[in-house]
């Protein structure tokens, strides 16, 4: 049971970067929208996004309720060590869900939409940014439980080059796939090209900040490369993911719109795939070499057991709804929203 | 302010943010559902609009809900780390239940409010009540969780630590049957008479006076009912704290000294070092009745309690009279107002029953604040009642007071933004609701 109640923390994760970072990607690609088109690009966003907004940030609760019920030692540790970067962020999702929604439900139209949006722009690029910064740091070695002054204690446990870099490059990601999923909402040429010359920016953005994810890494002594390429599993999933980036790029020049989402939503999930995996089952490392692993600092076994039983039969009540929910709205998303 | 203070207010904050729309989320899908019946039903295009003009407002309320309660999920860990590294894997069950709750009312939230016009119009129904019913559970669910902290069971707490662990049995404590029927019920007398008021003072207004009408009526009833039982509910609750959280009981009644046949304080300003309650009406035997069930009963009063464990008295006990005051009002009014249905009165010639329904509008969210202040605030000084104390808890980093400093500006101005809104919503009835032909097509 504690494999399938990792697997769901794994899975969990993974869901909301793809699905919540596509989400974040839309108030990203908008701030990269010249103000004459914002608007129409706001409307197919919105087309695409609105019915399955309050699901996709749903993966990140189920993640964070797999932690502190089941690896509560490890949630504890990140919440005291990480509490500045948790804390912007989560003011970055209060920021963003709000106005995403206040802009579509408030009955007048004027100025305070121009709030709104700017609101929403920043905080769907904060956001990912330091849920970036909270992943590497959870990884860079830098918490530190001995250290006694405030700023060791609680800022340079975060704030390094590598879980910067590693934030700008979730930004990058998120863009890539709101725009990859977006050109298949498009109604008409032109905005097809436009978001294509996005997309192809973001997925530059994202080579050239991975490249300094290595720089970084390197500099701050942080084992990077041999974490992804110092195994068949790293350089196999790598492989794949450039494989299919081509793929993806001449698919997309072929006017196919459905396949390449699937190979974004694979490419990072081969990311994910490679960075976690020589990890496993260390998912915080600390500044004194030593780790929290996922297999010994788990909650008793009667509570795995449970936890896992509810994750199983959650599952099945919830994904076939959610599948015929997007099901339903991506074969009706032409006939446009009425509500 | 100290850290634990700072970490305390923060937590108070959030949740009392959280818990207004968390009741708007769990109740507001129901008066949409029986709404949007009688639009299937009679095909009177008034109950259409009703139904999305409500389902507008929801949707703002929903999102809210959301991102608090997203922040809820991780304040636990960053308030109260400690807390959560021995509490999480016991009472954690309803919490990884609820994420399924959760999950089906955003899929079903989902289909309703973007299926208008694309599904079958039952099917669509049905996704609106799921929607209620799910926003239920979770709410349910979350009240056990909070009920543990009162109760703690399955477990066993030996030489410091936590074995035996049965998360099922913690989710089934002994509070969690009271609390979580209290606190339902709780949340339809809110939700009902902050709706019933605004559309009381709208009708007051002479303005779209039937699109009106029957909002308030699903309302009011909805509103009233509950209202009605409400303090039977919670005279299960104050024998269950009787039993299991004497301290609290006190506390809540500013009962200082042990005696038979307590009498019931109504009022007074209780004075802690003196242990005495000063100019307060004394009801002899009624403390005995209401805790134990008989008049002669004795009561335990905090000298019976160590110092250190006695609960702040006047907090808890000014919260437990505004709430009990408050309910008592409302019951008032539901007595009225039912009276009023059975002889089938027409409201509008009743002004004055609107006009108290009117004053009513925020009583129900008041006491839910003072019943939660009551809850906690009783609890003190433990975080799991007499297990873990709430000191011991919290995070050791310093500097919460700032993050409080900023949470207390990001909910107040959160708070404005969202009455300014609904305001906008309400003024705007005229022109997108009340419209007799559907010919209003929403653009944007
Ligand atoms: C509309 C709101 C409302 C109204 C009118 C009342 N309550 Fe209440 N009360 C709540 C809303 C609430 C609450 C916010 O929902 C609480 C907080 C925790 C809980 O389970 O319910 C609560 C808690 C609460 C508790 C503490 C339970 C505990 O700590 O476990 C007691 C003893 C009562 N209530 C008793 C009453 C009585 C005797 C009432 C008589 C009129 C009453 N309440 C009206
Ligand atoms: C008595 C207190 C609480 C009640 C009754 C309650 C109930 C609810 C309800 C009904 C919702 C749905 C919101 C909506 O529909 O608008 C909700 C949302 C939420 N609550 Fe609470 N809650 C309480 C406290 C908490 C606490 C302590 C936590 C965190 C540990 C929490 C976490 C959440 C989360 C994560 C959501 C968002 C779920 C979503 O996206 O729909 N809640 N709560
Ligand atoms: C939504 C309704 C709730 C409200 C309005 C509420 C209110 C409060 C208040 C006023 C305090 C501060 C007590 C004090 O400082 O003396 C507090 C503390 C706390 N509450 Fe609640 N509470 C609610 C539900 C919950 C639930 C459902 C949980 C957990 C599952 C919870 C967990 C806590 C914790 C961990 C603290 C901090 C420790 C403490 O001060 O006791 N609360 N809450």
């Amino acid at each position: 049971m504690l494999y399938v109640v990792i697997v769901y923390l794994w899975a969990a994760i993974l869901l909301y970067l793809v699905m919540g970072g596509a989400d974040f990607g839309a108030g990203i690609i908008e701030f990269f929208t010249s103000e004459r088109n914002r608007k129409r690009t706001r409307k197919t966003l919105y087309q695409a996004i609105g019915p399955i907004w309050e699901a996709n940030h749903m993966w990140l609760i189920i993640a964070i309720v797999i932690l502190f019920v089941g690896f509560p030692a490890i949630y504890s540790t990140m919440s005291v060590y990480l509490h500045i970067p948790l804390t912007i962020m989560l003011l970055g999702i209060i920021a963003r869900g709000t106005a995403f929604t206040f802009r579509h439900y408030d009955a007048v139209v004027d100025e305070m939409q121009t709030i709104y949006n700017r609101i929403f722009i920043w905080s769907s690029f904060i956001t990912p940014l330091f849920l970036g910064i909270i992943a590497a740091s959870a990884v860079s070695g830098h918490i530190n439980p001995q250290a006694t002054d405030f700023l060791s204690a609680y800022v340079f446990s975060w704030l390094s080059w590598f879980s910067v870099s590693v934030g700008f490059f979730t930004v990058a990601i998120c863009g890539f796939l709101a725009a990859i999923y977006i050109i298949g909402e498009t109604e008409n040429e032109l905005d097809k090209l436009r978001f294509r010359r996005k997309a192809l920016i973001m997925n530059i953005a994202a080579v050239v900040l991975g490249a300094i994810v290595f720089v970084a890494a390197y500099f701050e002594g942080i084992p990077l490369l041999n974490w992804v390429f110092g195994n068949a599993v790293g350089v196999i999933a790598i492989a794949a993911a450039t494989i299919s980036l081509v793929l993806l790029w001449y698919l997309i020049d072929k006017g196919q719109t459905r396949l390449p989402r699937v190979l974004a939503g694979f490419q990072v999930t081969m990311i994910l795939l490679t960075t976690t995996y020589r990890h496993f089952p260390n998912i915080v490392v600390l500044e004194n070499g030593q780790y929290l692993s996922l297999l010994e600092h788990r909650g008793h076994d009667k509570t795995i057991e449970a936890l896992g039983l509810a994750l199983l039969l959650g599952s099945i009540l919830i994904l076939p709804a959610l599948f015929y929910l997007i099901y339903s709205f991506q074969k009706k998303a032409a006939s446009g929203i009425e509500h | 302010m100290d850290n634990l203070f700072a970490a305390r207010s923060q937590m108070a904050l959030s949740l009392g943010f959280h818990i207004v729309f968390a009741c708007i989320g769990m109740v507001m899908p129901f008066f949409m559902a029986v709404a949007h019946f009688y639009w299937l039903r009679t095909k009177n295009i008034l109950f259409k609009n009703i139904t999305k003009a409500w389902s507008k407002g929801v949707a703002i309320f929903f999102a809210t809900g959301a991102v608090s309660g997203t922040v809820l999920s991780f304040e636990l860990g960053l308030l109260w780390p400690e807390f959560m590294k021995h509490a999480g894997p016991i009472f954690g069950m309803p919490f990884s239940l609820e994420g399924t709750a959760f999950f089906i009312e955003a899929i079903a939230l989902g289909f309703f409010l973007y299926g208008w016009g694309r599904f079958n119009p039952w099917f669509h129904w049905v996704t609106g009540v799921i929607v209620g019913i799910s926003g239920l559970v979770s709410g349910i669910l979350v009240v056990a969780a909070n009920a543990w902290m009162n109760s703690p069971a399955g477990f066993d707490y030996i030489n410091g630590e936590y074995t035996n662990i049965d998360p099922i049995a913690a989710m089934f404590n002994d509070a969690w049957f009271s609390q979580a029927l209290h606190m339902s019920i709780a949340a339809f007398v809110a939700t009902g008479f902050a709706v019933a008021g605004v559309h009381a003072l709208m009708m007051l207004k002479g303005k779209n006076i039937e699109f009106h009408r029957k909002s308030f009526k699903i309302a009011a009833i909805f509103g009233t009912v509950a209202a009605l039982i409400q303090p039977l509910s919670g005279d299960i609750s104050a024998k269950d704290v009787a039993e299991r959280q004497p301290a609290k009981l006190a506390a809540m009644e500013a009962h200082f000294k042990t005696e038979k046949s307590a009498p019931l304080i109504l009022g007074g300003i209780p004075d802690e070092e003196n242990q005495k309650v000063d100019y307060a009406i004394k009801l002899s035997g009624f403390l005995s009745f209401l805790a134990h069930g008989d008049f002669d009963a004795e009561v335990t009063g905090l000298d019976r309690i160590p110092k250190e464990d006695h609960p702040p008295v006047a907090v808890t006990h000014y919260a437990f009279q505004i709430m009990v005051g408050l309910g008592m009002v409302m019951m008032f009014i539901a007595v009225l107002y039912l009276f009023s249905l059975w002889k089938k009165k027409n409201l509008l010639d009743q002004r004055w029953l609107l006009w108290l329904f009117v004053i009513a509008t925020p009583m129900g969210f008041i006491a839910v604040e003072a019943g939660w202040t009551v809850t906690e605030v009783g609890r003190q000084p433990w975080i799991i009642h007499g297990v873990m104390r709430t000191a011991d808890a919290v995070t050791p980093m310093p500097g919460i007071v700032y993050s409080f400093y900023i949470f207390t500006a990001v909910y107040l101005s959160l708070s404005l933004v969202v009455i300014f809104m609904l305001y906008r919503q309400i003024r705007m009835v005229d022109k997108l609701y009340d419209i007799p032909e559907e010919q209003h097509h929403l653009k944007r």
